[in-house]
This record gives structure tokens, C-alpha cells and sequence, in this order.
């Protein structure tokens, strides 16, 4: 069992949760990702680890309560336990050789993007973060960006807080300002990445992006999560989850991510009317 | 005193038009008259030609003696001297090319049903056996790690066991059993014999680690600095593999490996369960396997009116144990033989609609001995469905070889060791089963599984 051991909200729909997973912990890096099991009828999800501490045993998540299993992630607090958690997994987070970087973060995928900018700081390379919401309520780690990475720019889509727009005009203002990057990191909507990589290709800068496929075991034995990169088929699990942009065949990975669409909003229904997000039949 | 029949006396069986819409298991197995009726079928031949055809060398002839003196706790302790999963080898052991295969009563007629009578006993055992646990020396002190809860890793942490090892087994998924737990279905296996199989181990003292991935969780060299003296590794060849033809990743085409995992282990036909799974009307399932087979009677229970197994050779080749493959027909299983897919079509929104094949015909023998099926010209046609199951085979997983330094690989892409101690390129690491032959069967997993365990013990023996 996987005990919880802090629970921060970081505005109405993500939450920052701190699990104890020794093994996990042990041997976690930056851009890897576990997978959890809440109960006994619960389906496998992947999420990416926020941050670790080997001592104490514990890893760091941020997630956001989008369908059935993250609501009933909701419904842990302090002191209850996970029944399943698994990682790390996946391939780290490549640094070697980088002296600046450009992330960019969109909504949720800041808390995926988190990680990698700080464990790219943390390392001495000089990190802008580019972090993009749609609106002021929204907007979360603001000051962990803040400590965490060399210079942060906050996005919003509607100009309620930071500067108005979204985060590829801020990247592109950067680049044509004269800033040099090694690599941009992208991490968000699918849209958002490819919107990215279409600007960074422009300017033949590498960007590497962190995908999210339906995934089952996590360690390349179902297949499930197959991803189309450079014309060729990868399991974003155990080749991924992070993979140079600019191959990715976005229109496939956004078509393959609706598969169950129909099904997780009938379960939604019954999470939110039927148990109000506790399961009935234990 | 011997029965004359020739014929096996028939499995008690769910009736194929109820079982295809239930999880239930299939065969209900023999009572206690029809097991010792059966028994009296073996002539107790002195050079025991079945014996010889079983890979872990059950005495099968002493073993029915005392089911037909209606001995059955006796019975079960003759065969767990040399197999440690019998209530799941009498299931699912591809008899008609092992034991029963080599019965000198199936020269006649069919063979002593071996395979029913190793399940009879074992399932009395679980049901009225004393529950006294197995003889076991005393605790050595010294540990061992087994990796993968597969059939040969669960062999192989037995038998550590019963030597005074402490043993502790490493699994990444978070329940035990390897294919047995995620690949056959309950129809076929009950989960509950695998879980007993596991809590009579966890009894007799194996620590169980699931969630656990050796080569990411931690790495086999690791282990030995954790104070394992040995490790063995049984991690299965669970890569699943395409075909690489268009359409591959249209939406609702799954390997066999997803498919099975979200039903058998995720539990996606139960409705307390939140696994999500396509509820197809029409499905392809590619492959003539085992795998295939239970795919497809898998999809027909979730609820599909049509499921069609597409095989590129016949009937004759078919590699699924022949039970499967009666049961499957009985189930409304169409064969759709001498065929091979070349694309998969969809609809706009990207769901699969179709399957392009071509007929195919058997041309001269291959190097493996069967006749090669070669295109026929402009053949091609369209089967309508709405998903495609590829159950075309698994390879290695490479993880463990990438992480253990100094392990080789064999010819076949897979952990290199010798076949009849399990011993590796690494001092120390032995590995068997799936992960070393590649897909191949439970009792050979578990020969293997049972053969490292010996040479573990010698190995350290040595090493004092
Ligand atoms: C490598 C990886 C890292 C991730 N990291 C984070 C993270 O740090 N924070 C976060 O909030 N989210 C993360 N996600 C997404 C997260 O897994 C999904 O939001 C979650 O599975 C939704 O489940 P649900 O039942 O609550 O919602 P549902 O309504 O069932 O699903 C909503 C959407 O989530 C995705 N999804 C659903 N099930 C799965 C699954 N088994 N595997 C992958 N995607 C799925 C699909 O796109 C789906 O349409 C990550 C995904 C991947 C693949
Ligand atoms: C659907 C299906 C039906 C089959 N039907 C039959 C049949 O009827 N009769 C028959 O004889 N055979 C059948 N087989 C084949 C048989 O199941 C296998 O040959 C057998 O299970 C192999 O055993 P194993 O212990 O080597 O590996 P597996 O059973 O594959 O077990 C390996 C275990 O190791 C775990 N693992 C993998 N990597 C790691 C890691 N890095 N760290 C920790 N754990 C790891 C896996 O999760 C798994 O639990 C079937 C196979 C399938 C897939
Ligand atoms: S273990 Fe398998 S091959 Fe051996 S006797 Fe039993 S059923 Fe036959
Ligand atoms: S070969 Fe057949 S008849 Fe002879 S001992 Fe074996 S099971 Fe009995
Ligand atoms: S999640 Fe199963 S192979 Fe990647
Ligand atoms: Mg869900």
C-alpha cells in the first residue's frame, strides 16, 4: 500500500499529492512517470512524478481531476493508501550536453513540465520557462517556477495575469528577440505541442515533447500506447514518453487519444450522480 | 481390473451457446466415478511411453493406479514429486502432443486422458487436501530473488523454498502469475487455482514484491548488492508484435497482449471494474495460436455476434492445442483459413471498418518443415469488422538484457543460457522460460523454472 502523505490543492481541478513509494523513489529521475491503481476496481494511469525524495521514500504527483479515476484520486486524503504504484518508468529526461533551454508549459502540462525544467536548472542549465494557462484562476506553480528555473513567463489566454496570448507568441518573441536555445521542451494539449513544433521547426531549433498515449502495463507489453514517430511505430512507455516533436504524427496521437472518450463519460455520470465519486458496491 | 472403452470418457462441459456469453470455466471436470472409470483405461505399460512425452517426466502410470484405487490424495502427492502447477498443466498442457500424444491406447482409439485425470487430482487435493504444507528444509540464511511470477518463476521460488532458501519474488505488474494471470482467460484457468498456487507459496514463506520492474525499479546488479546470492530470471516474452501492414493504428486495433490484459487481468467484462474496452460487433482475430484462440473466444463473450480467426495456413498446421480450437468452433468461431491481411481500413473519425486479405495457398515446405503459404493472385477481399486482434506472436523484451551488465543474448534474441541448468554469461543469474526459448508453454516455463532452481542450489553449494 501506498500511503498519502500531503495533499495540496493547487486551484480547483489539480492537486499536488506527496505518496510514499520507496522503490519508486529510490531510483526516480526527472521526465518519468509511474503508474497508479487506486482500489481493487480500479484501471492503471499514468502520471508523470512531479519530483521525489529518496530519503524520505516519497514521490511528488500533480494531477488533474479530468474523469473517473482522478476524481476518485480526489477522494484520498492524508493517511489513506493507493493500493497500487508502480515506476518509475520510462526513459529520463535527456540533459547531457544542453547549456539552454526553452519549456513550454500548457495547463496541465506544466505539472508534467515541471520536473523537467527544474531537473534541467537543477543541473546548471539555463532554463526560460514559458508557462501558459487560459485564465488567472487556473494558473499553478507559479512559485515553484519561480525558484526552480532561470526566468519565468506567464501566459494567459485571455490577458488576465502575465501577458496576453498564447505560449508559442511568447516563444516566438524570444526567439526573434535574439535568444539562442539548444532545445525547447513542450509539454501540453496536443495542439499546443504541434503548434510549437511547427514554430520551432521554422527556426530549426530541437524540441522534444513528453506524449501521453493510453497506456495498461507501462512496460511494453501491451502495446496500447504505440505512437507514430518519424514514420515509425514506438511504444511511448519504454521508447518514450519523450520524443523529438518535430516527427511526432500529431493527427494520429490526438485520434488514438479519444478511443475511450464515449465510455469515460458515461463513467463520469456515475462518478459524479451516482456514488458522488465513492464506489457503491464495496 | 481395465476399461475397454475406447474413447476418453467426456469432460462435463457448460453448453457452448451458454459459455460463449460467460466467463464461467468451460469444463466442469470428472467426478470421482468418471476419474476412476477413466483411470481403469491405462494399462499401466511398464516402459511408460506417456511419461517419456511429458517435458517434466510425471509418473503418469503411478499416479492413475491411485486414482483408479480411488487414492486421490495419493495420487496428487505422485505428481507433485515432479511438476509443481498441476491443476494448471492439466489444464492447459498441449496433451495430444506430450503425453497423451505418446498413450499406446491412442493408437487404437484416444489416448488415457491424461491431462483431465492430473487436473482431477489436483483439483481434489485444493478442494480435501490436508493443507499440510510440502516438506521443507531448514532456513540456509541465504537468499535468492526470482524476477517474473510467470509459471517458471513460481516453479523455480518453490523449489528455492523446499531447499531452505529465502526467497523473494520480483513482479511489475501488480498481480502474480505472468500469462497466467493476464494472458488465459478465467474460462480456461480460474484465477482462484492461480492465486492458490500463489498463497501456498506465500505460505511456505516466498516474500512477494509486485509493482516491482527489474531494470527500471531496480536492476539485477542491484539485487546483489541488496544481498541476493543468486537471481533468477523468468520475465516471459511479453513484446507484443504487428504485422506492419496500413491501418495498424486505427482505433480498435489491439494486440492480443491489451486485449487479454484489460479482460483477464483488468477485469474489463465485469461491470464493478472501470478497465475501459471497445465492445466490438465483428472482430478479426489474426494469428492460429493459443493466443488467438483465446482472443476470439474472448471477444465473442464481450458481446461480438461475429468473430472470425484469420489463419494464413490450414487446419493442418494450426498451432493452438486442439481442445481450443473444438471448443472455439463449438463457441461460433469462424476459420477463416488460408488467409492473410493486408491492410486494415477506416472510417473518417479513424475506427477500424474492415480487413483486407488475400487467400492464400500452401506451396513447398519451409525450413520448418510446413508447407509455405504463398499468395494468390488478385484474391483480395474485405471481411467487415470493427476491430482487429493481432495475436501474431510476442518477442523478447530487451530491459533486462539493456540493465544487467555483462548478460548476453542467444541467437534468438533472448536471455542467453543453457538449457539444462539455466546458467547465464553472468555468474550468479539464471534465467528460463519464455525469456530465454521465446514463446513456448507453461510446463516448459516451469521445467525450466525447476531445473534453475537445482542448479542454483549446486551453484551455491559451491560458493559456501
Ligand atoms: C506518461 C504520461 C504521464 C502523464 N502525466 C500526467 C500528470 O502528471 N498529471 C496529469 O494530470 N495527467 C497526466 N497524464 C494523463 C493522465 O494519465 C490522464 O489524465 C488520466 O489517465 C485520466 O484518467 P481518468 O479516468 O480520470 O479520466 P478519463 O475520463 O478516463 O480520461 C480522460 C483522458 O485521459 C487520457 N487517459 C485516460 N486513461 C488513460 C490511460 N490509462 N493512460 C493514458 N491516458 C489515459 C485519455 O486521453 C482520456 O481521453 C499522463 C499521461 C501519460 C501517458
Ligand atoms: C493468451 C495466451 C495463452 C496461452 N495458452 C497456453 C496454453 O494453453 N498452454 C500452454 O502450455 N501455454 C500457453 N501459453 C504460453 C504460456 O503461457 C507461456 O509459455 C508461459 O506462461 C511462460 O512462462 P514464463 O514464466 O516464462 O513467463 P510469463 O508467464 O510471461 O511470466 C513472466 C512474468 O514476468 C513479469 N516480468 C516481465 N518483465 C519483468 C521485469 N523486468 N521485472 C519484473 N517482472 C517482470 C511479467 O509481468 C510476468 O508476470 C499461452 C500464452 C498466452 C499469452
Ligand atoms: S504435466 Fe502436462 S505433459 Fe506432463 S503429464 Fe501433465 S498434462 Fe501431460
Ligand atoms: S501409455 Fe497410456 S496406457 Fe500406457 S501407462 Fe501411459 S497412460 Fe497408461
Ligand atoms: S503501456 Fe503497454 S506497451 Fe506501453
Ligand atoms: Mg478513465
Amino acid at each position: 500500500m501506498y500511503e498519502i502523505i500531503s495533499k495540496r490543492r493547487l486551484n480547483s481541478t489539480i492537486t499536488w499529492l506527496v505518496i510514499k513509494a520507496p522503490l519508486v523513489a529510490r531510483k526516480a529521475r526527472p521526465g518519468q512517470f509511474i503508474i497508479l491503481r487506486t482500489d481493487e476496481y480500479g484501471e492503471r494511469i499514468p502520471l508523470t512524478m512531479a519530483g521525489h525524495d529518496s530519503e524520505k521514500g516519497t514521490i511528488d504527483i500533480i494531477y488533474q481531476a479530468v474523469g473517473k479515476t482522478t476524481l476518485l484520486l480526489d477522494q484520498f486524503e492524508v493517511g489513506d493508501a493507493l493500493l497500487d504504484v508502480v515506476g518509475p518508468l520510462g526513459r529520463p529526461t535527456e540533459m547531457e550536453g544542453l547549456k539552454r533551454v526553452a519549456v513550454v508549459g500548457g495547463g496541465t502540462g506544466n505539472a508534467l513540465a515541471y520536473p523537467i525544467a527544474k531537473g534541467m536548472y537543477d543541473t546548471g542549465i539555463q532554463v526560460d520557462m514559458i508557462a501558459g494557462f487560459q485564465t488567472k484562476d487556473v494558473v499553478i506553480l507559479e512559485e515553484e517556477f519561480r525558484a526552480g528555473t532561470s526566468n519565468l513567463y506567464i501566459t494567459t489566454d485571455d490577458g488576465s495575469y502575465g501577458e496576453k496570448g498564447f505560449t508559442t507568441d511568447k516563444l516566438k518573441a524570444l526567439i526573434e528577440s535574439g535568444e539562442k536555445y539548444d532545445e525547447v521542451v513542450a509539454v501540453g494539449p496536443p495542439v499546443m505541442m504541434k503548434f510549437v513544433c511547427q514554430l520551432t521547426a521554422k527556426y530549426g531549433i530541437k524540441t522534444v515533447v513528453s506524449l501521453t498515449a493510453y497506456m495498461v502495463d507501462g512496460t511494453g507489453m501491451c502495446g496500447g500506447c504505440r505512437v507514430v514517430i518519424g514514420g515509425e511505430n514506438k511504444f511511448a512507455c519504454v521508447d518514450g514518453p519523450e520524443f523529438d516533436g518535430q516527427l511526432v504524427n500529431w493527427d494520429e496521437l490526438i485520434q488514438r487519444n479519444s478511443f475511450y472518450k464515449e465510455q469515460e463519460q458515461e463513467d463520469m455520470v456515475h462518478v459524479c450522480r451516482l456514488t458522488g465519486g465513492v464506489r457503491c458496491h464495496d | 481390473m481395465i476399461n475397454l472403452v475406447k474413447e476418453k470418457n467426456p469432460m462435463p462441459e457448460q453448453d457452448p451457446m451458454v459459455r460463449n456469453k460467460n466467463f464461467k470455466e468451460v469444463s466442469t471436470g470428472y467426478t470421482a466415478d468418471m476419474a476412476i472409470n477413466e483411470a481403469m483405461r491405462c494399462l499401466q505399460c511398464r516402459k511408460k511411453p506417456c511419461t517419456g512425452g511429458c517435458p517434466v517426466r510425471v509418473r503418469i502410470p503411478e499416479f492413475i493406479a491411485r486414482i483408479a484405487a480411488g487414492e486421490f490424495e495419493e495420487a496428487y502427492q505422485v505428481i507433485s514429486t515432479t511438476s509443481s502447477l498441476p491443476a494448471i498443466c492439466g489444464r492447459v498442457c498441449p496433451q495430444e502432443n506430450q503425453c497423451e500424444g505418446r498413450c499406446v491406447q491412442g493408437l487404437k482409439g484416444e489416448p488415457v486422458a491424461i491431462g483431465r485425470l492430473e487436473r482431477f487430482a489436483a483439483d481434489w487435493h485444493r478442494e480435501h487436501g490436508s493443507g499440510e504444507a510440502a516438506a521443507q528444509a531448514d532456513s540456509n540464511g541465504r537468499k535468492v530473488a526470482v524476477v517474473g511470477s510467470g509459471p517458471a518463476g513460481l516453479a523455480c521460488a518453490g523449489d528455492l523454498i523446499a531447499k531452505g532458501y529465502g526467497v523473494t519474488v520480483y513482479e511489475s505488474l501488480h498481480k502474480e502469475g505472468g500469462v497466467l494471470a493476464y494472458g488465459i482467460p478465467e474460462f480456461r484457468l480460474p484465477k482462484d487455482i492461480v492465486s492458490s498456487e500463489v498463497s501456498a507459496l506465500k505460505d511456505r514463506g516466498v516474500c512477494f514484491i509486485n509493482n516491482a520492474v527489474v531494470g527500471m525499479s531496480m536492476t539485477v546488479d542491484e539485487l546483489f548488492e541488496d544481498g541476493f546470492e543468486a537471481v533468477f530470471v523468468g520475465t516471459g516474452a511479453g513484446l507484443p508484435q504487428f504485422m506492419n501492414i496500413p491501418g495498424e493504428n486505427l482505433l480498435g486495433v489491439y494486440s492480443a497482449n491489451e486485449y487479454l490484459t484489460r479482460i483477464n487481468l483488468m477485469k474489463a467484462y465485469k461491470p464493478e471494474y472501470d478497465t475501459p474496452i471497445q465492445i466490438s460487433r465483428k472482430v478479426a482475430v489474426i494469428g492460429g495460436g493459443n493466443v488467438a484462440m483465446d482472443a476470439a473466444r474472448c471477444a465473442k463473450r464481450m458481446g461480438a455476434e461475429e468473430v472470425h480467426i484469420v489463419y494464413r495456413r490450414s487446419m493442418e498446421e494450426i498451432p493452438a492445442r486442439q481442445e481450443e480450437i473444438h471448443h472455439a468452433i463449438e463457441e461460433g468461431i469462424h476459420f477463416q483459413l488460408l488467409t492473410n491481411p493486408v491492410a486494415i481500413r477506416g472510417t473518417e473519425k479513424g475506427y477500424v471498418c474492415g480487413l483486407e486479405c488475400v487467400e492464400m495457398e500452401l506451396g513447398e515446405p519451409d525450413a520448418s518443415g510446413r508447407r509455405r503459404p504463398v499468395e494468390k493472385k488478385d484474391s483480395n477481399f474485405v471481411l467487415e469488422v470493427d476491430a482487429v486482434i493481432m495475436a501474431i506472436g510476442t518477442r523478447l523484451n530487451k530491459l533486462i538484457l539493456e540493465t544487467t551488465e555483462n548478460l548476453s543474448a542467444n541467437s534468438r534474441g533472448g536471455i542467453g543460457a543453457e538449457e539444462e541448468t539455466g546458467a547465464t554469461s553472468c555468474p550468479g543469474v539464471f534465467a528460463g522460460g519464455d525469456a530465454v526459448t521465446g514463446a513456448a508453454t507453461v510446463i516448459l516455463a516451469m521445467g525450466a523454472g525447476k531445473n534453475a532452481a537445482d542448479s542454483i542450489d549446486r551453484y551455491l553449494e559451491k560458493r559456501v
